[in-house]
This record gives C-alpha cells, structure tokens and sequence, in this order.
C-alpha cells in the first residue's frame, strides 16, 4: 500500500512538530515520509492481537524521590545560555495579546 | 612503547607507578589531536586549557593516595551529546551550538570521580540520529583507517579518536548500534550495557527507552574497567537499575568451556558481505576451538526490527526535541513574528534535514487517529521481539552475530538514501528493542583494508559472560592487524575540517 502524503498531512504534522518547511522541502518531506511509512507499513504483517504494547523491557514502576532540591542556586549558569536576558530573567517573545 | 600506544589500563598503572605522568599523557594526547585533527575531525571542541589543568589536579591527587583507580590520570574523550559542566555541548547540532551545560553528566562524573581527564567533545551525527556522522552540523569525521571512508555512527567522533590515538578512550551512546558500529567500523572495542545500567541523567535524550552510555575502547580489559566505573544506581535516573553483579573485570577470563554460542541463520542471509560474513564466522570457529559450543538457529522477526525501531525512536525523538525551542537556551532565530512563528523558525534554522525527517515522522506516528496504527502496534512488535530473543536465550548464553552488513562505505554515499542507509542498522537495532548488552570487538580486516566487528549479543545483566567470551577471543586473535601503528598515522596535512567551537 503506497502511502500517499497529502499537503494537508505535512501542514498538519508541521505544525504538531513546530517546524516551518519551504516549498521544495515540503515536497522532499512528502516522498519521505510516504516511503517511511510504506516500509513501517510491513509491521501489519504480524498478528499482534493480545500483545501487550511494551515500552519498557523491565517493569521499573514508580520510581520515586523525596521532593528536595540538591543542586542549588545555578542561576547564573543557565542564564548564560539564554538568548536574551533582562534583570536576571529570561527574555521571552509575547504569550499573549 | 609510546605512550600513545598503551591502553587505557596499561597507561593508569604505569602512571600509578611513576613510568609516566598524568601530564605527558595529556600532553601526549594534545599533541597527536595537533597532528591529526584537521584531517580526521574527530572533536568538535578540544578543552586543551581544562586538560592541562585537570592533569594538574590529578596528579596531585594521586601522588597524595587519593586517586587510586586503574584509569586516575587517563585522559578521555566524551560524545558531545552528553552535558560537560563549563563545557561547550552541541549534540553536533546548530540549534545548540553555543550551549554550556550547568551541569555534567552522571557518566561523566563517574569518569571523573575515578580520576579521568578529559580532553574534549567528539563528534557525531546531529542529535545522535545517523549512522555515517555524516549529519553532524559540524563537518564530516573521516575513519582513521581511511579518511576517504565513514567512521560510522552516531558516535563516529569517539570512535575514530580511539582508532587515531587522540584520546585513549572515549564515551559515547548507543540507541539503535551508535556505539557497536562506529566501534566495528573503527577497528576498536565498544560496548552497550543493557539497559538502566549507566544513568541517563545528563545525556541529551533521543529515544529515552533504547538510549544507553557506554565506552569505545582499545581492548577487552580497558571495556570492562571503563564500564565498571560508569555504572551506578542513580536516584536522577527513574530508568535506572540498582546492580550489585557491576565487577566486570571479574569476567576477564579467557574460558569459554561450554559456553553456548547461538548464530542467528536469518543474520547471515542476503546484503551481508562475503568478507565480514567469513570473518565473523571465523571468529565464532575460534571460539568453537576453546570449548564453546556453537549453533545455527533462527531469532526470527529480524526484518520487522528496523521499522519498529524507526517508529519508536523517531516518536520518542519528536517529544523529546520539543524542548529545543529558541526559549531558555540554545539557538534563537534572529527575525520572527509572534511566540509561534519564533519557535518554527529556531528549529527549522537550527536542526538538519535528518533530525527534521525524524521529527516529523515522529510528531505523524503520536498524532491523533494514527498513534495506535503506528506507534502502539510498533510497541507490540518490540515486545514480540524481546520474546524472539527471551527464546533464544532459554537455549543459549549469548548470541554472535555480525555488526554490520557491511565495512565502513566511503563518504557521501549513505545520506541519499535513507532507507537503505537505515537497513545497515539490521544486527544492532533489535538489541536496544530488548533492552539487552551487545559488544563489539575487531575480528578482521577486509581487503579495502577496513575493520570488521564481531558482535555478542547477551540476555539482560549478562554483561559478564560477553567480557568473558571477548576477552577468550581477543587474546585467541592476538594483536589487531597493525593497530595503533596502521590507525591514525600522521595527518599529511589535509584540509582543515569544520572549525566550530573548535578551542574551549
């Protein structure tokens, strides 16, 4: 079965991936992804009815620690990283209007 | 012997005994990186200055009985994927190219604590999705057994700085073979650790549930003492497993007596190479000779691992670089309209075409109305195929198999088609899917002169029978076809390679 991607699907998945395409890269996209799917598409060919979907090899559960934070005041460190900065805080586009 | 030459534990004990210091080893180092760097490319940044001042340091520390571990004083290179506190960490990636971790790594800090010193960040394919190194945003790194060839991926830089003798070994990641195969097609040691053995606490993540830390290295020995020293219990790590059987160098044994050896018939089909395929079985006949008893069997489900791996991996990878967003770090586009447009613009102008490929192709298979045609029914796979391997083992205490299909391909060659680029990942994929150990060790050269590595496949914790089956062959095969004196030679000059963030 030939996936076939629409213009709609890869504006859809460009937005849920936040990533902006240009036109010939849109179309790269689409042959991409369609030949990945088809091949991802030979995963059908199993009878998976009654497997449970497994996402970690060992059943490590609830893992917890105490709520306690023991990695101090980094705060200057990691405003250093920030790509702008005003009065010791990160300086951010708008959120809203 | 130059120093150079020695392994990583040959080197901590001649420095434990005053042969050598910890700062001719450095400045050793230092001096070959000189060399031969611009023609391999394997750093993306050197710390020469944090390197001199760590030998320094160590030094002191074990002229004063502090530092007593086998590797105090060895200098080592680290993947830039794993967060180096002060130091320049980029993934290989524009959009964190300008990023110092607050932090480092547990594995680093484990190396540390042990007396490490290390010299810079190797690099590797872009985000550690590749398996050339080829999709690195900071220039290509060559294989030190022939420039004109891949060093493999995604830790090529670590790889080949073993190979060249510009480190004396080196960390990298293994999420679909990263560390097996850049190991094989090096011509050194590389090892991935069942899963939950070294924190993830500090690796920048790709896919969370397959990622593991693990060492390239010159030899059995220097593997297991690298690989006692990085696993821990961390309470940083939810994924990370409390081990009390973590004393690998116990294993280095050579005694295979009655160890039961299965080869997968379905790995030795069509698109193996003849050369690798005879070398690999070579090896397997070694082992046969000192007392294992080796087999034929079917694994089965190996052609349907590679699209389960791409799935999941390419899912956990979509959600886990949405945090790479123009925000709090890392890069920002410098024009844009509105909080959404800032955030498509950093990314599209920050990440490559391979990361986006597996972006999209991620963000597709979680999305609405296809999550359980894709994503679950690949989670379904990987549990059939963990079952594939769980029957394997119930016969066999480890699985031999090839590394690769192939030797290192020349350069250029695999990005075009990234469907077949992906179906050289066959033999290494399925064992990040179990969650199981894997090694790779050097068991031939082919007649372009390349490397090929033999695999071991382990069932989960198992990590010491595989030393001891490797070690058994290494020390069966003797030295590794010229080694250090073929590998990494002198750079005749060559072109300067990507000068990014070269100099910490």
């Amino acid at each position: 079965m030939a996936n076939i991607i629409s213009d709609e699907t890869i504006e859809y998945v460009g937005i849920l991936a936040k990533l902006e395409l240009t036109d010939e890269e849109k179309e790269q996209a689409k042959k991409d992804m369609g030949s990945m799917l088809d091949y991802i598409d030979k995963l059908g060919e199993l009878d998976t009815r009654g497997v449970e979907p497994m996402s970690h090899v060992f059943p490590v559960n609830n893992v917890f620690r105490e709520d306690v934070v023991t990695n101090g005041d980094e705060r200057e460190a990691i405003l250093k990283n920030a790509p702008e900065e005003k009065n010791g805080m990160f300086a951010v586009p708008r959120t809203f209007e | 012997m130059s120093i150079l030459d020695k392994t990583a534990a040959e080197l901590g004990a001649a420095i434990k005994n005053g042969e050598v210091t910890v700062m001719q080893a450095v400045e050793a180092s230092l001096s070959r990186i000189e060399e031969s760097e611009s023609l391999y490319n394997c750093y993306v940044t050197v710390d020469r200055e944090g390197a001199l001042a760590k030998a320094r340091e160590i030094q002191k520390k074990i002229d004063q009985g502090i530092l007593t571990g086998p590797l105090a004083g060895v200098p080592a290179a680290i993947k830039d994927n794993l967060c180096t506190r002060g130091l320049l960490t980029t993934c290989s990636s524009r959009i964190l190219g300008n990023f110092v971790p607050a932090y480092s790594a547990q594995a680093v800090l484990n190396l540390e604590r042990a007396g490490a010193v290390i010299l810079g960040k190797t690099n590797m394919d872009e985000f550690a999705m590749g398996s050339t190194t080829e999709t690195s945003a900071f220039g290509e790194t060559k294989n030190p057994w022939n420039p004109g060839h891949v060093p493999g991926g995604s830790s090529g830089g670590s790889a080949a700085a073993v190979a060249a003798g510009e480190c004396f070994y080196a960390l990298g990641s293994d999420t679909g073979g990263s560390i097996r195969q850049p190991a094989s097609f090096c011509g050194v040691v590389g090892m991935k650790p069942t899963y939950g053995t070294v924190s993830r606490y500090g690796l920048i993540a790709y896919g969370s549930s397959l990622d593991q830390i693990g060492p390239l290295c010159k030899d059995v020995r220097d593997c297991a003492t690298i690989m006692e020293i990085l696993a821990s219990h961390d309470p940083k790590d939810s994924t990370s497993i409390k081990r009390d059987d973590t004393d690998f160098t116990g294993a280095l044994v050579e005694d295979v007596k009655g160890l039961r050896i299965g080869i997968p018939g379905d790995y030795f089909g069509e698109g193996l190479d003849l050369e690798v395929k005879e070398a690999v079985l070579g090896a397997a006949k070694v082992l046969e000779e000192r007392g294992a008893l080796v087999e034929e069997f079917d694994l089965s489900l190996v052609e349907y691992a590679i699209p389960a791996y791409y799935t999941i991996a390419a899912a956990e990878a979509s959600s886990n670089l949405e945090r790479f967003d123009g925000i709090k770090y890392g890069y920002r586009t410098e024009s844009y309209r509105g909080l959404h447009n800032m955030y498509k613009k950093s990314r599209s102008e920050g990440f490559g075409p391979e990361v986006k490929r597996r972006i999209m192709l991620g963000s597709f298979v979680l999305s609405s109305g296809y999550y359980d045609a894709y994503y679950l029914k690949a989670l379904r796979v990987k549990a059939l195929i963990k079952k594939a391997f769980d029957n394997a083992f119930a016969k066999y205490d480890m699985i031999l198999g090839p590394v690769a299909p192939t030797t290192a391909p020349r350069l250029g060659e695999s990005l075009s088609d990234p469907i077949k680029m992906y179906l050289g990942d066959i033999y290494t994929i399925s064992v990040n899917l179990a969650g199981l150990p894997g090694l790779s060790v050097p068991c031939g050269i082919d007649s372009r002169g390349l490397p090929i590595g033999l695999q071991l496949i382990g069932d989960c914790f198992q990590e010491k029978k595989l030393i001891r089956a490797a070690y058994t062959y290494e020390k069966a095969r003797g030295k590794f076809a010229g080694s250090m004196e073929h590998a990494g030679g002198r750079a005749s000059g060559g072109k300067a390679g990507s000068d990014a963030g070269k100099e910490a």
